[in-house]
């Protein structure tokens, strides 16, 4: 049973680690701002995984419910979740940027231009 | 929980670009449904809104202006890099050992400040949506920071691909070209999105003076706002809907929204407390509070709004 409370944990590593692989292992950087992307919502997960109470309700006062689930959690990761699209569009202007001035972007192939200018 | 890792080893896996954007739509969707089980509503709604809707369409856009492929590659390097990934994931494993069990009221992040904003807020603050108290007035100064980072990111991308368009006369091409001509002729797509766009505003405007009461909020109401209008510029016309809602205006709303968050906090000061203290805005605390909140939100569901909206127009209008 005690292994079962830590389950949720377990995804989110295993899925920020998919997220931190896509991020070195690949050269598009595109698929780079999907691993990013992934990565954080893994961090999303984890906050919220935190603040789930056993028995808890959704954080929105009412008569007679006595157990909330922690409202902190969920005030930081919603302003996170568009504060994150925010910087994605950031890094996907950079990515069309990148590609309006060398033509490519994966990665290698902009280090050899580099290389060769 | 599975279903999100099977979608991650997807992504991983997957060369087709556009499969990926796609799946990671499927995956924020994942994301949100899993938020609504662990009681999060209000970042359910800001995860399906975002994730499933702007984020994708923000990604199709750079895909059609980059490449839908990624190359194939077979270097040995990526072998190192599952080394990496499989030691760190390893030792963060180790490290959940001493975690607190999933749903244990005694875990240590459940005894500081949350039980005091779960039972005073009631009180100090009088809306039921505990959620909205804390973003907003709580902790009004994150909130203040986090719309700011969305207003630089905005200009960023203003800054970045927004540039070259100035002065020059204006492409007509749209970047998701192929996909608009189809979609543009697709009668079941046009009669369906004519009916839908109202109601999705009026949802957006709901969700917004809603949000002291229900899940809801500025951050939700302005992606939701902005998706309206993305909608109606992918299925009928990019050209139509930046008239309605010309770049000037939405730049002009992009600051309102900060300069509205800031001046209700300077307005503070004017009355007599502390910056971003809502308490002495009106004639009692409780009041003051709820009027805080109300413009507070307003200011940054303009400013959500409007930063997605030119960042999606700003994408749009690149030269293919």
């Amino acid at each position: 049973m005690e292994f079962l409370g830590l389950i949720n944990y377990w995804i989110v590593i295993v899925l920020m680690m998919t997220g931190f692989y896509i991020v070195i292992a690949h050269d598009n950087l595109v698929k780079k701002i999907v691993g990013l992307n992934i990565f954080q919502v893994s961090v999303f997960v984890f906050y919220i995984t935190m603040a789930k109470v056993e028995g808890g309700t959704a954080p929105i006062l009412a008569e007679g419910i006595t157990t909330y689930s922690n409202p902190l959690p969920h005030v930081l990761i919603l302003t996170a979740i568009v504060v994150g699209v925010a910087t994605t569009a950031l890094g996907l202007a950079l990515v069309v940027r990148i590609r309006d001035a060398y033509g490519t972007i994966e990665d290698d192939e902009l280090e050899n231009q580099e290389g060769e200018s | 929980m599975g279903f999100m890792a099977v979608i991650g080893f997807a992504v991983a896996r997957l060369r087709n670009l556009f499969a990926v954007v796609m799946l990671t739509g499927i995956f924020s969707l994942t994301a949100a449904v899993l938020y609504v089980l662990l009681d999060a509503v209000d970042v359910a709604f800001t995860e399906a809104a975002v994730g499933a809707g702007i984020s994708t369409v923000l990604m199709l856009g750079t895909l059609a202006l980059t490449s839908s492929e990624e190359r194939v590659e077979s270097t040995g390097g990526s072998r190192w890099a599952l080394v990496l990934v499989v030691v760190t994931g390893a030792i963060l494993v180790y490290g959940t050992f001493d975690m607190p069990a999933f749903g244990d009221p005694t875990a240590a992040i459940h005894h500081h400040v949350a039980p005091y904003y779960l039972e005073k807020s009631g009180q100090e603050i009088g809306l039921p949506n505990v959620v909205t108290s804390v973003l907003a007035s709580y902790r009004g100064y994150d909130t203040l920071g986090e719309v700011f980072v969305i207003f630089t990111a905005a200009i960023g991308v203003l800054l970045i691909i927004g540039r070259p368009q100035f002065g020059r006369r204006r492409s007509h091409r749209m970047l998701v070209g192929e996909l608009h001509e189809s979609m543009r002729t697709n009668v079941i797509l046009r009669v369906v999105s004519k009916l839908l766009i109202p109601v999705i505003l009026l949802f957006a405007l709901y969700v917004q003076w809603h949000g002291d009461f229900g899940p809801g909020g500025g951050f939700q109401a302005g992606v939701i706002f902005a998706s309206g209008f993305i909608l109606y510029a992918l299925i009928f016309d990019i050209d139509t809907a930046r008239t309605m809602i010309p770049a000037r205006v939405t730049r002009i709303f992009l600051c309102l929204g900060v300069l509205l968050y800031t001046g209700v906090g300077i307005a503070g000061f004017f009355m007599g407390g502390n910056f971003l203290n809502y308490s002495v805005l009106a004639a009692t605390p409780v009041s003051g509070q709820h009027l805080g909140i109300l413009l507070v939100e307003f200011g940054v569901g303009l400013t959500v709004a409007a930063a997605m909206i030119s960042i999606f127009f700003t994408f749009a209008r690149q030269e293919h």
